[in-house]
């Protein structure tokens, strides 16, 4: 006895289940990629470590009190101003560069600063310190932080474009989609000896 | 008048066979990058501040996140400086507790690459933050990224 042919299963709610399941995980995804400004912490100093000496010509002080206001160099400045001031602090150029296996670096021959006496010697001699009261508002703290980084890849892009004609950003993707690339590694590393970011972190003041 | 009546008749049904089908691409595109929330935020969903100079964060599995803000439950007082570690609010002495059992979940040799990310609301003040940051170099966490969300803040 030959069967009826079987009856099609109908697959009209198909489409709801499937609008369900996928309000669902609409609803749940998480798409944010987190980033942030990323910034490695010194470590532990011994207990009976004695900080070395630095010229205060070396130092371009930011100072953040607790009504989130900026001193800088012993000047208020506006947070936009910052940036161009730590330019030209880093970017002065007016001595020799710090010792590398007891050889000095040399006066830097690739600054375009004012070579000034009372600013800093060389670029990886120049230190950032911030030093933020512990009630100031930690967006104006980020800001600023921000703003020195920004000085910091003005000047590696600068310095990139004019040794390999293009910009330091761009190099570095080019590296990190590349991470094998001894080449690309040299030019990374020559760069960022050339500008290191040095910027610490004062103990703050307090707030009580 | 009999044109009109024609074009009505003529409409035909859209197909919708292929509905489900899209649907169903969709729906394994969001099941295949959803990620579940592991912690429920005790706090304030932390208005994050903007820069320019981020860097992503990668390997997802060797970032711990410490939130700041304020508290939902105004039994821990109000105030934009609570911490919030895993699933409860915490003080910043718990930080180094939190940091070593993070490192228990993940292989030794990718420990130094472990990253801590801090979600603080603007609002925050750096006495909390700083706080943080002694605790973790206590602990040898060096790796530390403020959260940030990109764009510029400067009016």
């Amino acid at each position: 006895m030959a069967r009826r042919e079987t009856p099609e299963i109908n697959a009209g709610s198909m489409a709801d289940i499937a609008f369900l399941l996928l309000i669902f995980f609409l609803v749940t995804t998480t798409m944010n990629v987190d980033s942030g400004i990323s910034k490695k912490l010194s470590e532990k100093p011994p207990a009976d470590y004695v900080p070395p000496v630095i010229k205060e010509r070396n130092i371009f002080e930011v100072n953040i009190n607790r009504n989130n206001e900026l001193l800088v160099e012993g000047e208020r400045m506006d947070v936009k101003e910052i940036k161009d001031a730590a330019v030209k602090f880093i970017d002065n150029g007016g001595g020799e560069g710090k010792l590398v296996d007891g050889v000095s670096t040399g006066p830097c021959d690739y600054c375009k600063g004012e070579k000034s006496t009372t600013s800093s010697d060389h670029p990886n001699k120049a230190i950032i310190s911030v030093q933020s009261d512990r009630g100031t508002e930690y967006g104006t703290y980020i800001i600023v932080q921000n703003e020195l980084l920004r000085a910091y890849t003005e000047l590696r892009n600068r310095l990139c474009e004019e040794r390999y004609n293009m910009s330091f950003t761009e190099l570095e993707k080019l590296y990190k989609d590349d991470i094998n690339n001894l080449e690309l590694k040299k030019k990374v590393e020559d760069i960022k000896t050339a500008y290191p970011q040095i910027i610490s972190d004062a103990e703050p003041t307090s707030a009580n | 008048m009999s044109k009109f009546k024609k074009r009505k008749k003529g409409i035909p049904a859209v197909n919708t066979a292929a509905l489900p089908d899209i649907v169903f691409m969709l729906l394994f595109f969001f099941m295949v990058t959803t990620t579940m929330r592991e912690t429920s935020l005790q706090i304030d969903t932390p208005v994050l501040p903007s820069a320019t100079e981020v860097k992503k964060l990668e390997h997802k599995s060797l970032v711990s996140t410490i939130y700041i803000g304020k508290a939902k439950d105004t039994k821990y007082g109000i105030g934009y400086n609570k911490i919030q570690l895993n699933d409860k609010i915490a003080s910043a002495d718990q930080v180094p507790a939190f940091i070593i059992n993070a490192r228990t979940k993940v292989a030794e040799n990718e420990i130094p690459f472990m990253t801590t990310s801090i979600k603080a609301d603007k609002q925050s003040s750096v006495g909390t933050i700083i706080d943080i940051r002694l605790k973790l170099r206590d602990v040898n966490a060096l790796k530390v990224s403020y959260s940030t969300n990109t764009g510029s803040d400067i009016k």
